[in-house]
């Protein structure tokens, strides 16, 4: 890595070395027996340089093939957007902890045992369920370096575990799941386990449903779904600046219902979207987005914070090039309503636990629209059933603008996001 | 960098030295460049390079795979992924037979496209922003260009060593139109098999998506419910190969015997006029090679003919196990994944109906074209129109505001009564399936008609 920069150096104004290694194991279950094994050990190396004031970018697998980088990220270099910004120089990062050195000892046999007695359990409590099911261990390290002397690396860790089952009645096919992740082993499936079995019982039986507006109950994995797509592109800060973001002039205002609390950490301790620093070297901070319903702050890497003439927030990352404002981890503040208490509050409304296909249409202007893959009936204050053939529609800003109530019981959704149930009292229901 | 040709006849040789039921290793070297543009300014100009491979290994009937980007200790990476195999196997491994297949295949395009200057690429897109920032009411507008090539090696335990090239580029552009606080978009998505002159004179669909963009913010939203819904070629083209295609895919199929019964062989699906194919074996598309990851020739599958349901698409083990005929369907999107039974070019086949035929009759109903996406979950579907038209007494009327279309994959397919004569293929977009997106696929159809189609809305 210094020998690409220093390479680099010599062509460029500044630049930067990245360089992320993972080493990963996978049990994979198929048809509800063990099946794969999977062994991925990967290098990826970025090179962006600032020449001429450009930027130029390129990456590469081989760490052998320094030159070779060089050369291309000279060569794109000649195009590149304009550099606004300085590479951070060396500074201090905050202790995040987000590597446990068990997780690569964990065995296979281990790995392997947890996810047998997850399907067994899933299986013995309804015998005609097919699951799929992956158990996962994984260490990274990252290590950045730039021209201003700046530098972090850090190694993180992460366990995971997920299900999905599917149970076939002629052409009638039901859909369950739930997954688990930390930095830190997960070697109890009990609250996967519990996810899945309470819907397999709220799925029992199915439930009509009328075409009208209907309160309707997101769950963490139905918020995870059905809402956060488009709260994503509205608090970057590039689709701010862009002026495309429907919140990117109302800073200050309150857009969405008081109950509401949104920000961004890559600060908790063991959660796989933590790091001390963000991708470019930036050290990691919480970043407060809504407080009160009322926008508090969007979320910046280096280029886009100097365009917009603010500070990064941390939240540089990469995804495929050059890096670009990411959130790290979305968490919404629980209420203080219980799950049964809000269900009990509706006379006729839906659960949502799965919209399928929801971020499809105009995400940026707030738009879901999906299928509900996996959602229930509520009368009179109880869970009657599945629902089918159901298209659920609205708009975030109108949506998350009235919110009945928000839940007490927060769960973490697919490592990005930690959410409580979120209950609104009218949204459009299209059915059969 | 490693000569990937000199490792995969050392690997040959490796794999020839250890014991297990089936080994393979694939190696790839690809070289891509890409270049975004997020509003008025460029956003992103990059080039990689990428080289590694993979070795998987059957073992009485368990899987082991290890992928890696460097070269060192390979033995070893082939000692593990069979041990790996091992540790899971407990019954007959099967594989469906195949003949090993030795052979060079070119990626059959005139220049490489990563290897035209950039400066030609950027001229083009500017171009197209030029045109995208002529029309008021554009907020902002995102272009993605990208192109790759890459040679693949297979070699296996069964005696194969097939060297293929294949070229891919691509663009997509976005463009989002505001007023006050109204946002809109609408996008094209081109995708080709290495040939840069595919993605070269779309200034005047440029212009037209722009327009479109505007026009959307004063249009009105439709209301949710049960349609007659006419779908142009992209949107039945989406349909065809999200709503059935994947039920298509014989690894959700093979052990699965409540699936096995729903897609049993002879059951009828849809109208006579209801012909369904997957072949990769057309040449110059973006599903199309001449042998998949297993090295198993391509063939052209029906999988629905004359309503009824015929065939599947295959990997040699989902072959196997079901006891039909491999179809070369095994894909992996890059040597970091194994090869899953995958789509390639999808479509329905035309029947006589023009366009006008399939509309005349219908006094309200709407006209879907162009996609924003598309998703299943084998028995349910939905997927979204980039563009939508109400139908009025046997024409198309007003613009609507993009619309989601909803259903179930078996009654949808029997809704179907009018087939048009007019098939086009789209290459745009890429298909997603256990972590590996966006896999290069085409998907086509003429005008299709459906009665009673579910439509999300306000």
């Amino acid at each position: 890595m210094d020998e690409i920069l220093a390479q680099a150096s010599k062509v460029a104004d500044a630049a930067e070395v990245f360089m992320v290694t993972t080493d990963e194991t996978q049990v994979q279950f198929e048809t509800n027996r063990l099946k794969h094994i999977q062994s991925k050990q990967s290098i990826s190396l970025a090179l962006r340089i600032s020449r001429e004031g450009k930027t130029g970018y390129a990456t590469t697998t081989q760490p052998g093939g320094g030159q070779e980088l060089v050369d291309m990220a000279v060569e794109t270099a000649r195009f590149g957007t304009p550099v606004k910004f300085e590479f951070p120089p060396a500074g201090t990062y905050p202790a995040v902890e987000v590597f446990d050195p068990v997780v690569e000892k964990v065995p296979l046999e281990t790995m392997v045992e947890v996810g047998e007695k997850l399907i067994a359990t899933v299986t013995s409590h309804t015998p005609e369920i097919i699951c799929e099911g992956a158990v996962a261990r994984a260490t990274m390290s990252v290590h950045i370096i730039n021209s201003r002397g700046g530098e972090v690396s850090y190694r993180k860790s992460i366990f995971s575990l997920g299900i999905e089952g599917s149970l076939i009645r002629g052409t009638d096919m039901l859909f369950v799941g739930d997954g688990e992740s930390s930095c830190q082993p997960v070697l109890s499936a009990d609250n996967v386990t519990r996810a899945v079995l309470q819907q397999l019982e709220w799925a029992r039986d199915q439930a009509p449903v009328p075409t009208a507006e209907l309160p309707v109950l997101f769950t963490p994995n139905g918020a995870a779904s059905a809402l956060i797509a488009p709260l994503m592109a509205a608090f970057n800060g590039k689709t701010v600046l862009e002026g495309a973001s429907p919140i990117g002039k109302k800073m200050g205002e309150m857009v969405f219902d008081r109950k509401l609390w949104l920000w961004d950490d890559p600060t908790v301790s063991y959660r796989p979207a933590s790091r001390p620093g963000d991708d470019e070297g930036v050290p990691s901070q919480r970043t407060p987005l809504i407080e009160q319903g009322t926008v508090a702050h969007f979320l910046y890497d280096l280029q886009t914070a100097a365009l917009a003439g603010t500070r990064s927030t941390g939240n540089g990352g990469r995804n495929r090039g050059l890096p670009a404002p990411t959130p790290s981890a979305f968490i919404i503040a629980p209420g203080s309503t219980t799950l049964d208490d809000m269900v009990g509050d509706i006379k006729e409304g839906l659960v949502i636990e799965q919209l399928m296909g929801a971020s499809q249409g105009n995400v940026l202007g707030g738009d879901f629209s999906g299928n509900v893959l996996l959602g229930y009936k509520v009368e009179n204050g109880k869970i009657v059933g599945r629902v089918k053939d159901t298209m659920v529609s609205g708009n975030i800003y109108q949506v998350l603008k009235e919110i009945a109530a928000i839940g007490s019981d927060a769960r973490w959704v697919g490592g990005f996001l930690q959410t409580p149930p979120i209950y609104c009292p009218r949204v459009s229901v299209a059915s059969k | 960098m490693t000569d990937i040709a000199a490792t995969a006849q050392q690997l040959a040789e490796v794999i020839r030295r250890y014991q297990a039921d089936y080994i393979e290793a694939r190696l790839e070297e690809s070289q891509t460049s890409h270049i975004t543009y997020r509003g008025r300014e460029l956003e992103s100009i990059g080039r990689a390079v990428a080289a590694g491979g993979n070795i998987r290994a059957l073992v009485k009937g368990g899987w082991g795979f290890v992928s890696f980007d460097s070269f060192d200790e390979l033995p070893g990476k082939v000692e593990l992924a069979i041990k790996q195999a091992q540790f899971v196997g407990n019954e007959v491994s099967q594989l469906a037979a195949v003949e090993p297949v030795v052979d060079s295949v070119p990626a059959g395009i005139d220049r490489n496209p990563v290897t035209i200057p950039l400066a030609e690429k950027k001229g083009l897109l500017d171009e197209y922003n030029d045109i995208i920032w002529r029309t008021p009411k554009v907020q902002t507008s995102v272009i993605g260009y990208s192109d790759s090539f890459k040679k693949v090696i297979l070699v296996s335990s069964l005696g194969s060593n097939v060297e293929q090239a294949k070229a891919d580029t691509s663009l997509r552009v976005n463009i989002v139109a505001t007023d006050g606080s109204e946002v809109q978009q609408s996008g094209i998505s081109i995708g080709s098999r290495g040939n840069f002159d595919e993605v070269q004179g779309l200034h005047r669909q440029v212009e037209e998506t722009a327009q479109r963009a505007v026009e959307l913010l004063a249009a009105p939203q439709a209301k949710g419910g049960e349609y007659t819904v006419v779908l142009d070629p992209i949107l039945a083209g989406v349909f065809v190969h999200e709503a059935f295609g994947h039920l298509s895919e014989s690894d959700f199929v093979y052990e699965n015997d409540r699936l096995k019964e729903v897609m049993v062989l002879g059951k009828t699906f849809g109208d006579e006029a209801l012909n369904i194919v997957d072949t990769a074996a057309i040449p110059g598309m973006r599903g199309s090679y001449r042998y998949d990851d297993e090295g198993v020739p391509a063939t052209r599958t029906y999988l629905i003919r004359e309503g009824k349901l015929v065939g599947r698409l295959h990997s040699r083990e989902t072959a196997a196990r079901m006891n039909e005929e491999p179809t070369g369907n095994a894909r992996a999107i890059n040597y970091r994944h194994p090869p899953i039974v995958r789509m390639t070019n999808t479509f329905i086949e035309p029947d006589k109906a023009s366009f006008e035929d399939i509309i005349g009759d219908i006094k309200e109903g709407i006209y879907a074209r162009n996609w924003y996406g598309g998703t299943t979950s084998m028995e349910m579907f939905t997927f979204s129109a980039g563009e939508a038209y109400m139908i009025r007494n046997g024409k198309v009327a007003e613009l609507l505001r993009p619309v989601v279309l909803t259903g179930n994959v078996f009654t949808t397919l029997m809704n179907i009564d009018a087939i048009g004569n007019d098939l086009e293929m789209n290459q745009g977009g890429g298909c997603g399936k256990g972590g590996q997106v966006p896999l290069p696929v085409s998907n086509g159809s003429p005008h299709i008609r459906i009665r009673q189609c579910l439509i999300g809305g306000r």
